[in-house]
């Protein structure tokens, strides 16, 4: 269970972590601080793991910065659930496996709501709201990116394999 | 049925007949590019356990975002890409003199009708000018390309934006591609190939093209592309890196939408603060005070942008600070020989090296509290040039250079 953090439309990757701290080295604690800065400051300071974060469409366009995804799973985020996602964005998203979760509408979501996000079952039960969505589960592969916590670890455990 | 450029180009990297949208192929791509952000790709590599680069001739790496080091810190990540780059024999290296990635990938060759190029940097959709299938990626994704030498790519649907007619007077493809966002805005293309066909198309230079392909980033497109044709041809006689098979469109190739315009309806445009989809007419925006004018990037620091710059500043003095980034040393030496810089430091300008210079916020020429930028480049948002409590206005060169004369942002037909 966590809480839905609620934004709007286009939120680029430039307010979710600033380009200049993009070529420096920080541990993902010190990036889960600079969070959103520039979109809501009270995230960072407030954000508690397992919280989701709810968007409209076209979350995380501009950069490829993969950092704009990193911060965010430093921070405890345990999906992101949007109307869309920049492409890069997204892929960003299964490649660190932080789970994207494409749904129609989420107008329904309020800041605050508690939720559950089933991502095996494809469900998200909104408990606050007394609601729940379902989407389609992602492909095997993706699944098993996620699982393996991202694209690297995924690609360490088959080298170990071979 | 046909396919759209994009799809046929996917479906013989993945060795197939055809293939249809939504479908997943895997393919192993002709150059894998990466900037500054090597340093962080390295650390992620290590971590996959792999020890040598599938390929080291289809790594490509350019060192353009902050460049000489402005710290430090940056001088350290610079070290330790050099090193990676001796360590793995990748020839195809280029340091702090050769320019921006996006148009060095153009000038060395490497951009080539037909090729699959992916690129940790969102405007890697640039070499679709060339006839190529270009898209940017993450890091991750880098490193596991560099250990395996593949990546998926789900085939995009194509949207067709068709140009016919001749730009009226003071209008460049810059002000197209900021009419184009502005039309279907900045998620107007998520997920999908943009194919740029008509007259207006084929009469634009090779670096107009340019301008095309790298603004489909901001309309949300996987990549952007222009078929290629005698120009690109002739760009690439004696340049090409690689042979290549140009690919073009079949005749009853299926779109997904069709969006026409008219050159000749389109005036000089701005994007205002703090989204590129936020476009007016210069109209609107005359008379804004600006306190910095930024000329250059991958979106416009060619030698043809400079050359209209210049033509405007000579014999003048620009009224605010204007700060001049080549795209390239190529660039740079053009500019040189045809007497560009001569009439830009006359009029005042401050000419920095080749680079991204400020863009991305991290040096040279960042934005104090308060403070209006007028800029050539392709990214607004808030912060983006170091600073949140400053704004960025996009706009053409021309109009750039009709802001620095004036100090307010100044419609560039008053001066052309």
């Amino acid at each position: 269970m966590g809480r839905v953090w609620k934004y709007g439309d286009n939120v680029n990757t430039d307010v979710i972590f600033p380009g200049k701290y993009t070529y420096k080295s920080m541990t993902p604690e010190e990036m889960a601080k600079h969070a959103l800065e520039d979109l809501d400051p009270e995230f960072a300071g407030n954000v508690k793991p397992g919280d989701v974060i709810v968007a409209g469409k076209n979350w995380g366009y501009g950069s490829s910065r993969e950092q704009a995804v990193a911060c965010l799973k430093a921070a405890g985020v345990k999906a992101i659930i949007a109307e869309s996602f920049a492409r890069i964005y997204y892929r960003n998203c299964i490649n660190l496996g932080l789970p994207a979760i494409q749904i129609p509408d989420t107008s329904g979501f309020e800041s605050g709501d508690e939720v559950e996000v089933d991502i095996e079952k494809g469900v998200i039960v909104n408990r606050t709201k007394g609601f729940e969505v379902r989407f389609p589960p992602f492909p095997e592969f993706v699944m098993e990116i996620i699982k393996d916590g991202g694209l690297i670890e995924h690609i360490k455990k088959k080298m170990g394999e071979r | 049925m046909g396919m759209s450029v994009t799809e046929k180009i996917l479906a013989r990297a993945a060795g197939k007949d055809d293939v249809c949208v939504g479908e997943i192929v895997t393919v192993e791509p002709t150059w894998v590019m990466s900037h500054d952000n090597t340093a962080a790709i390295i650390s992620h590599f290590r971590k996959t356990g792999a020890k040598r680069v599938w390929n080291p001739d289809k790594v490509v790496v350019i060192l353009d975002h902050v460049v000489p080091a402005a710290t430090a810190e940056y001088a350290n990540n610079h070290r330790k890409i050099r090193e990676f780059v001796r360590e793995q024999g990748i020839t195809n290296f280029h340091d702090i003199n050769t320019g921006i990635c996006h148009q060095v990938m153009a000038e060395k060759g490497y951009d080539v009708p037909g090729a699959v190029i992916l690129g940790a940097d969102s405007h890697t959709t640039t070499p679709g000018a060339f006839g190529a299938f270009a898209a940017g990626i993450g890091r991750s994704e880098v490193a596991a390309i560099w250990a395996t030498g593949k990546i998926w790519l789900m085939v995009p649907p194509t949207i067709e934006i068709r140009v016919n007619g001749e730009f009226q007077r003071g209008v460049y493809a810059k002000d197209l591609a900021l009419h184009i966002i502005g039309d279907i805005s900045a998620s107007g293309a998520v997920y999908k190939a943009v194919e740029f066909r008509g007259d207006t198309v084929r009469n634009m230079s090779i670096a107009s093209r340019m301008v095309l392909t790298n603004m489909a980033a901001e309309m949300g497109a996987k990549n952007g592309i222009v078929e290629p044709d005698e120009k690109t041809l002739t760009y690439l006689k004696g340049r090409a890196k690689v042979p290549f098979e140009p690919v073009y469109a079949d005749p009853d190739a299926e779109y997904e939408r069709s969006i026409e315009y008219d050159a000749s309806d389109i005036v000089p445009k701005v994007a205002f603060p703090h989204t590129v989809d936020n476009v007016r007419d210069v109209d609107d925006a005359a008379g804004i005070p600006i306190d910095q004018v930024f000329l250059g990037t991958c979106t416009n620091g060619r030698v043809e942008d400079l050359e209209v710059v210049a033509r405007i500043l000579k014999g003048k003095r620009v009224k605010v600070r204007t700060l001049v980034f080549p795209a390239s040393w190529e660039v740079y030496r053009g500019a040189l020989a045809k007497g560009i810089i001569d009439t830009l430091v006359k009029a005042g300008a401050v000419i920095m090296n080749p680079g991204c210079g400020p863009c991305l916020g991290a040096h040279a020429g960042v934005l104090g509290d308060g403070e209006r930028c007028l800029s050539t480049a392709n990214r607004n948002f808030k912060g983006r040039m170091g600073n949140p409590n400053a704004e960025i206005y996009l706009a053409s060169p021309a109009t750039a250079a009709a802001t620095a004369l004036k100090g307010e942002i100044a419609d560039p037909r008053e001066v052309l």
